[in-house]
């Protein structure tokens, strides 16, 4: 990925455990965590050419992004790295009810 | 209606089971009214009110209704607040759309891009999506809530319903919902289902109108107009529905079944992981059956999404026993680049564990998965169609060696109990030749087998009885073996979830039964029922 000059892209990955995929709650509630960062951020199921705004609820539903699919995070911004902290952990830990 | 007249009756899908009779209520949503289109300013300012609106609406049904109905809104209300798809339609108005052709125009397509999913659930999120669409136009037209009055107890019909309609209608005098098209994994079946409410789906095309309707969630039925008799007979199976089930439900919390003073263990056959969100699941003993052919749908599973598949149930298991069967493919059950092309009689063929030694590169990922998942709670591994204890000793070396490798690599892993499915008749009759450490009847083939008879052929339906004494011998056999041997023997087939079938099982000696979510608070009652010296009722 092409480096910014106004601060560094963290990253990260994550394999998805939700049963049923990438589906409405688990999608909104990754959107709802994204909105809480300034930083810019932006997902895709590895491999995939396209990288999707992760506070965009229509475009990661349409990831249609399947249980056991590696999720790949990239973030730039004064709050990145906790950003892609964050994110690797809603979904490592499979979107928990508490996590708001 | 005329007494002793029969009325229209149609048939669908069950969605929730329950009974309504009462008012037949059409509530097809014709968005009808033209709207005059103003300057840009104007549409998009237009737009942006309908929104904000929309918004507030669902914030109070979903405040009003709370829970899972509550959580299925925050769906709507995050696309409403999604900055990248609320542009695009500014920008189409800024292009010079009107405000509801484009919000119409965007929404249509999310839709039919959800309706082509092969999921069926992302394929019901669509009606979450025509749901907010009709809202915000309905906004757009000056039309506020302009619903029409739902008599209380009626039965709705519609084409689909979206979820924040149904909890509009006051549901608190009872009532059903009657869809022409709709899906049992909509998100207002999930509702109907909480509520209590009964819904058929997919009823198809009903042409007649009518005053009345009784709607039988079970048998998926809906009546129009019911004559006398009708009317009668639905009562009846009301009745007899709400008693059985009400005991059902008492009896499903009680600790454990007996029968004759003996426990009698009730376990859950699960095909995928989602089959745990059943209500019931949670008073299961444990996991008697997981198959694992769900994996395969969609190519060859790495060891990873395998693990943590059998990971996630084993988790939800706690310390239940979960048993999980290795790949059964082949028979009625191909999958693309592992079972074998071309059989003559592939029911007779390499099927089950037969394949998996014929393919050891890709039972080995499997074996690999179970392995380290063994040491992440109480797992058992079985192996299907096995007919000779040689079978079973092929299998246990291959994975004792996994398990070795794995330790080897430092990755935690063991080997769990081994035990086999009882299918294949030569099995049953050399039960004491295999050193398995359980054993699970898979009463369906080994029917098939022991009545040569394909059970998928319909034909042949009158001679599959799974009560011929030629299967309830080799059932028999097969307790009987566990019995004095000290293993366990359960039965996983559909016999074990049909009340019908209970009392021959238990008379065969087995005393462990593995059945489908859905059916474990009727069996346990059954048991309970011949354990007091009842009847089947």
């Amino acid at each position: 990925m092409l480096d910014k000059a106004d601060g560094h892209i963290f990253t990260g990955n994550v394999r998805l455990v939700h049963a049923v995929g990438m589906h409405a709650r688990p999608a909104v509630k990754l959107t709802k965590l994204a909105k809480k960062f300034q930083a810019q951020i932006s997902v895709r199921v590895a491999g995939a050419a396209e990288w999707i705004n992760a506070k965009s609820v229509v475009k990661i539903m349409a990831m249609r992004a399947a249980h056991g699919s590696t999720i790949e995070i990239k973030a730039s911004g004064s709050d990145a790295e906790a950003a892609v902290a964050a994110l690797v952990d809603l979904i490592a830990t499979d979107f928990p009810d508490e996590a708001s | 209606m005329q007494g002793g007249a029969t009325g229209l009756a149609f048939r669908g899908r069950t969605a929730s089971i329950g009974f309504a009779h009462g008012p037949f209520v059409r509530v097809d949503a014709g968005t009808s009214g033209e709207r005059v289109a103003g300057s840009l300013v104007e549409e998009a300012l237009a737009l942006r009110g309908a929104i904000d609106v929309a918004s507030g609406q669902i914030a109070e049904l979903a405040a009003i209704a709370g829970g899972e109905a509550a959580q299925i809104l925050e769906f709507q209300v995050a696309l409403l607040e999604d900055e990248d798809f609320i542009e695009a339609i500014f920008a189409s108005i800024g292009e010079g759309k009107a405000a509801d052709v484009a919000w119409r125009s965007a929404l249509d397509t999310q839709i039919a891009d959800y309706n082509s999913a092969e999921d069926e659930y992302l394929k019901a999120r669509s009606s979450d999506l025509a749901d907010l669409r009709d809202r915000v136009i309905n906004v757009l037209r000056g039309g506020e809530g302009q619903t029409p009055r739902i008599p209380s107890g009626a039965v709705v019909c519609a084409d689909d319903l979206p979820p924040s309609r149904f909890l509009e209608i006051d549901w608190s005098g009872g009532g059903g919902l009657a869809l022409l098209r709709g899906s049992p994994t909509s998100h207002v079946a999930m509702l109907a289902r909480a509520r209590g409410i009964p819904m058929v789906v997919q009823l198809g095309a009903i042409p007649g109108v009518g005053a009345t309707a009784l709607l039988d969630g079970e048998s998926a039925t809906l009546e129009l107009d019911p004559g006398a008799e009708q009317v009668r007979v639905f009562e009846k199976r009301r009745e007899s529905h709400r008693k059985s089930r009400a005991s059902a439900r008492a009896i499903l919390r009680r600790p454990t079944a007996s029968w004759r003073g003996e426990r009698i263990k009730l376990f859950i056959n699960i095909q995928r992981v989602d089959d745990l969100e059943h209500a019931d699941a949670q008073y299961a003993d444990g996991i008697g059956l997981m198959r694992t052919e769900f994996l395969l749908t969609s190519g060859l599973p790495d060891e990873e999404t395998q693990f943590q598949a059998y990971d996630a149930v084993l988790r939800w298991a706690d310390r239940r026993p979960v048993t999980i069967r290795t790949f059964d493919a082949g028979g009625d059950k191909p999958v693309p680049g592992f079972t074998m092309d071309g059989e003559a009689n592939p029911f007779l063929g390499v099927r089950g564990l037969r394949l998996c030694l014929a393919r050891p590169d890709i039972f080995t990922v499997q074996l690999r998965a179970l392995a380290r998942a063994a040491v992440r709670g109480n797992l058992k591994v079985m192996f299907p169609m096995v007919t000779s204890a040689d079978e079973l000793e092929a299998g246990r070396k291959l994975f004792a060696e996994i398990v070795q490798r794995l330790q080897a690599d430092g990755i935690a892993a063991m080997l769990p109990e081994l035990g086999i499915m009882v299918e294949v008749p030569a099995a049953a009759l050399a039960i004491a030749s295999f050193k398995a450490s359980f054993f699970s009847i898979g009463s369906n083939d080994l029917a098939q087998y022991a009545l040569a008879c394909d059970r998928s052929n319909g034909a042949l339906a009158p001679l599959m009885d799974p009560l011929h004494p030629a299967l309830l011998e080799l059932i028999a056999r097969t307790a009987e073996h566990g019995r004095r041997a000290g293993i366990s023997v359960s039965l996983c087939g559909d016999m074990a979830s049909d009340p019908r079938f209970i009392p021959a099982l238990l008379n065969c000696g087995l005393r462990e039964l593995s059945v489908n979510a859905s059916a474990l608070a009727q069996i346990k009652q059954t048991i309970d029922r011949l354990s007091s010296g009842g009847g089947l009722g």
